[in-house]
């Protein structure tokens, strides 16, 4: 059964995966070794697949640098719990397909609780306790059907909330 | 781009955000409603130009829409540091001559620094780049923001991205700076204000009327991602209006009575310099409080502060002194042409003779993958915009960040110091 891995407020990405260990500096294979190599550093060889992450506040502020989230997701972390997330990381973590919920569970969840996340109802179970988290945005979710916004954009050739053929008033620069 | 009146003329006030946003798509959008728009620039930096191209060629069998609106540059690790990073700054060479895309190599110098130089980010422009500190183009009123290495795929790929409009803060900055503090401490202030989530999801609009240059304007706007700014717009004012030739559009000005979700004043007449303590950026301190504090590297530099005018902060202080033997100080100018300057105008001689080492245009030990990155325990004052820990070296180093004057007199000291500290050190010659 998934378990939970708790964080505190203001996991940055050099946290979630530091610089220097950036795929092309440590190598495309042995990056995701070094998730939270410094803040929890037992975390990338005792995670399993579907483990949830509960942060604090403000998760993944920081770069821009998409191995962060490349990492959990090669870590096949099951999804990803704050009740705030920095928008480049958070954009990253829906363009990977890598569901996140903006909640506050911090109190209520603990480390190594075992849990089950429904992605699609956004619902967490624990023992006889459930919990309803927020459903992403509409066109987000829209996204997500297909898997990740990427996957979007390659089955239709448009983003989530952009109608066919639309074409915007302005030129080129 | 023409001074031209909006296309899709609003219904009711609008911010500098939803103002660029409208632009640039197909109607006139305001804070919290999805927008697809138009992109103006896409720039893609050496560190994530391999997952850029698998993106490009791999998932998407895409080549770039439009070539000549997208930028590589070699900046991150530049020169490469081991044989994987040479690898792929080659592929990425590879990728622009294939493609026809702009590419900036090692040397050039920083992302942000180039593209601002090179007038690939304008007012009223939409600009992403794959850099987190994209916000810098807002200062000169283009609508700069930082994604990851998919959605700048996408991106160049269609010619457009996806964005939610920003609901903005309002940054009134009034007040002159007392002399020795700077743009750096006024962004500091602010992010202390707003706190390092306070403006997530949110773009940050900073009216200065016609206060800083072009470079401080950076330093604000390059700051505000720290704030968790989705971009950092400042209202166009001084020598942006006068000395770069930008053609400014009447639009792109905030309208009176635009609605913004908070609004901070800043008196800048009682600022006093101020740094920020490890290991978060909002971490903010009066200078004066951390005063004394052994260091051992500092590191004037970055997108942030490693322009022209910041060297020529440092080497005020500088002149005639000599750092302290226990520290060592790093200079690494943003670009080529901050270098070319600083060497002409002889500010490279005088921080070479105070002892200082000089390094290749880039970002520099920043982000702690070359040049410079810090053992364990030690103290580095830095004139960048991070602070977190293991970011320039070990993790139990710690980074204090700081304007350059203020790392100028650290240097100096050997310990945390106000350039007012100076007074009874003793100058070593003329320079």
């Amino acid at each position: 059964m998934p378990r939970v891995w708790k964080f505190g407020d203001s996991v940055n990405t050099d946290d979630i995966l530091p610089g220097k260990f950036a795929p092309f500096m440590a190598g495309e294979d042995v990056f995701q070794t070094f998730a939270f190599h410094y803040i929890r550093p037992e975390f990338a060889a005792a995670v399993r697949p579907g483990d949830v992450l509960v942060g604090g506040r403000n998760w993944g502020l920081g770069s821009s640098r998409e191995y962060a989230p490349q990492a959990l997701k090669k870590l096949r972390v099951g999804g990803i719990i704050a009740p705030s997330f920095a928008r480049i990381h958070y954009r990253n973590l829906l363009n990977l397909g890598i569901p996140a919920f903006e909640a506050d569970l911090t109190k209520v969840l603990q480390d190594g609780d075992e849990v089950s996340l429904d992605v699609e109802t956004g619902v967490l179970t624990r023992g006889v306790d459930t919990f309803q988290l927020p459903p992403p945005p509409d066109f987000l979710r829209e996204a997500l059907r297909e898997g990740s916004i990427l996957a979007f954009f390659k089955k239709y050739g448009r983003f989530p909330g952009e109608q066919p053929g639309e074409q915007s008033a302005q030129g080129d620069p | 781009m023409t001074a031209a009146s909006s296309p899709h003329p609003p219904d009711r006030p609008q911010t500098m955000a939803e103002k660029i946003l409208s632009r640039r798509g197909i109607r006139t959008v305001y804070a919290g409603e999805l927008a697809v728009v138009d992109v103006d620039q896409v720039m893609v930096v050496d560190s994530i130009a391999q997952s850029f191209i698998g993106r490009m060629e791999e998932d998407l069998a895409a080549t770039p829409k439009f070539p000549e609106r997208v930028s590589i540059v070699v900046d991150h690790v530049a020169p490469a540091s081991t044989v994987s990073v040479a690898q792929a700054q080659k592929e990425a060479r590879e990728y622009a001559a294939r493609t026809g895309v702009r590419l900036f190599d090692v040397g050039r110098g920083i992302c942000h620094q180039v593209l601002m130089e090179e007038r690939l980010a304008q007012p009223g422009w939409l600009v992403l780049g794959s850099d987190s500190h994209s916000t810098t183009y807002g200062a000169v009123a283009a609508f700069g923001t930082g994604m990851g290495a998919t959605d700048i795929a996408l991106a160049a790929a269609s010619g457009k991205t996806w964005l939610r409009v920003p609901e903005s803060v309002k940054v009134t900055l009034t007040g002159d700076l007392q002399p020795g503090v700077t743009a750096k401490d006024a962004a500091l202030e602010m992010i202390r204000v707003l706190g390092a989530d306070g403006a997530t999801y949110q773009s940050i609009e900073i009216h200065a009327g016609d206060r800083f240059t072009r470079g401080e304007r950076m330093t604000l706007a390059n700051l505000c991602v720290e704030a968790g700014a989705k971009a950092g717009l400042v209202v166009p004012g001084g020598e942006i209006l006068t000395d770069y030739g930008y053609d400014i559009p009447d639009w792109v000005y905030p309208d009176p009575g635009a609605e913004y979700v908070r609004e901070v004043d800043l008196d800048l007449s009682n600022l006093r310099p101020r740094m920020s303590a490890p290991s978060e950026v909002d971490n903010v301190h009066d200078v004066a409080e951390l005063r004394g504090l052994k260091v051992d590297q500092v590191f004037i530099g970055t997108c942030t502060n490693g322009r022209l005018e910041d060297l020529h902060a440092a080497a005020k202080v500088l002149r005639g002194r000599r750092v302290d033997p226990s520290t060592r100080l790093l200079v690494i100018p943003a670009s080529s042409q901050v270098m070319e300057q600083a060497l002409e105008d002889g500010t490279l001689l005088t921080l070479q003779r105070a002892g200082a080492a000089l390094g290749t245009p880039g970002c520099g030990p920043c982000m702690g993958r070359h040049q410079g990155v810090l053992a364990p325990g030690e103290v580095c004052v830095s004139t960048s915009n991070r602070n977190f820990i293991g970011r320039m070296g070990d993790k139990d180093a710690q980074v204090y960040l700081a304007s350059p004057a203020v790392a100028a007199a650290t240097a100096v000291m050997g310990r945390i110091a106000l350039p007012e500290d100076l007074g009874r050190e003793p100058v070593r010659g003329a320079v």
